[in-house]
């Protein structure tokens, strides 16, 4: 049983490591302020989701748990809360969004 | 004054959780403090149904679940564009008309569209949000509305 819960913990936390640093290529590859905000977005919703709920598998029933889910929480009320002043005040500032734009290649920058 | 009860109750348990000491003396002090609190947050006038949301009561924990299978779509969708080698993204904007009334159920609105990848709310005017999506398909998704009338339903009839 113990083995099965670290099993499941373990695959947990990878899958978060994995969006960590899916939201960190993703920064790096996409090509304005806006999209990269979706890619950061990753990082903080699904990847500190699946970290924190496999740390909760491995402190189990205890306050531990309970601290880490209020963690997520309040992580969850805060993060759209801050993506929203960024990417209000980046509009107001006058940053232009790069519109349909489809493959890798710039050709059309700026 | 209900607001105000339930403020003190929301406060005093998250502060059992959080000290884990279970005395009769410190669960006394934490008590009297979690008042202490109430009572200035009164005295600034803050307590009122946006500080303390029991209106939306549990309706809210219908809401959570649904928003959390969302946003880890949402994840897997983002996760997938932004792996793949040619890169299929079309940012779009978009405006949409909020389905909801009260300001608190627009920012619950407004919040899970940023909260799930690949939207983001950039302006919240009026009855109308400013949405940039990162693709044209999570653009349609918002114009079709579905979490517009989800969050709506949470403030009430």
């Amino acid at each position: 049983m113990a083995v099965a819960i670290d099993i499941l913990s373990w695959a947990l936390l990878l899958s978060g490591g994995f969006f960590v640093v899916v939201g960190g290529i993703g920064v790096l590859r996409l090509p304005d302020l806006y999209t990269r905000m979706h890619a950061a977005g990753v990082t903080d919703t699904g990847g500190a989701a699946l970290i924190l709920i496999g740390l909760m598998l491995q402190a189990g029933f205890t306050l531990i748990t309970v601290k880490l889910l209020l963690i997520l929480l309040f992580l969850w009320f805060t993060s759209p809360t801050a993506s929203y002043a960024l990417a209000n005040s980046a509009l107001f500032d006058g940053v232009k969004p790069l519109l349909q734009k489809r493959g890798a290649d710039d050709e059309d920058e700026g | 004054m209900v607001y105000a009860i339930s403020l003190w109750i929301a406060l005093y348990a998250t502060w059992l959780l959080l000290s884990g000491f279970y005395t009769p003396f410190l669960m006394g002090l934490g008590a009297v403090s979690c008042a202490v609190v109430v009572f200035i947050a009164r005295r600034m006038d803050v307590i009122d149904h946006e500080a303390v949301p029991i209106q939306l009561g549990w309706r809210i924990l219908t809401y959570w679940p649904w928003l959390i299978v969302e946003i880890f779509k949402a994840n897997i969708d983002v996760t997938r564009r932004v792996l793949s080698p040619s890169l299929p993204i079309s940012p779009t904007m978009i405006k949409v008309k909020t389905a909801q009334r009260s300001d608190l159920a627009k920012v619950i609105y407004a919040n899970s569209i940023t909260l799930t990848p690949g939207t983001v709310s950039v302006d919240v005017h009026e009855d109308e949000i400013t949405v940039h999506a990162i693709s044209a398909e999570g653009a349609a998704d918002i114009a079709e509305g579905t979490m517009n009338r989800k969050a709506a339903a949470v403030e009430g009839a």
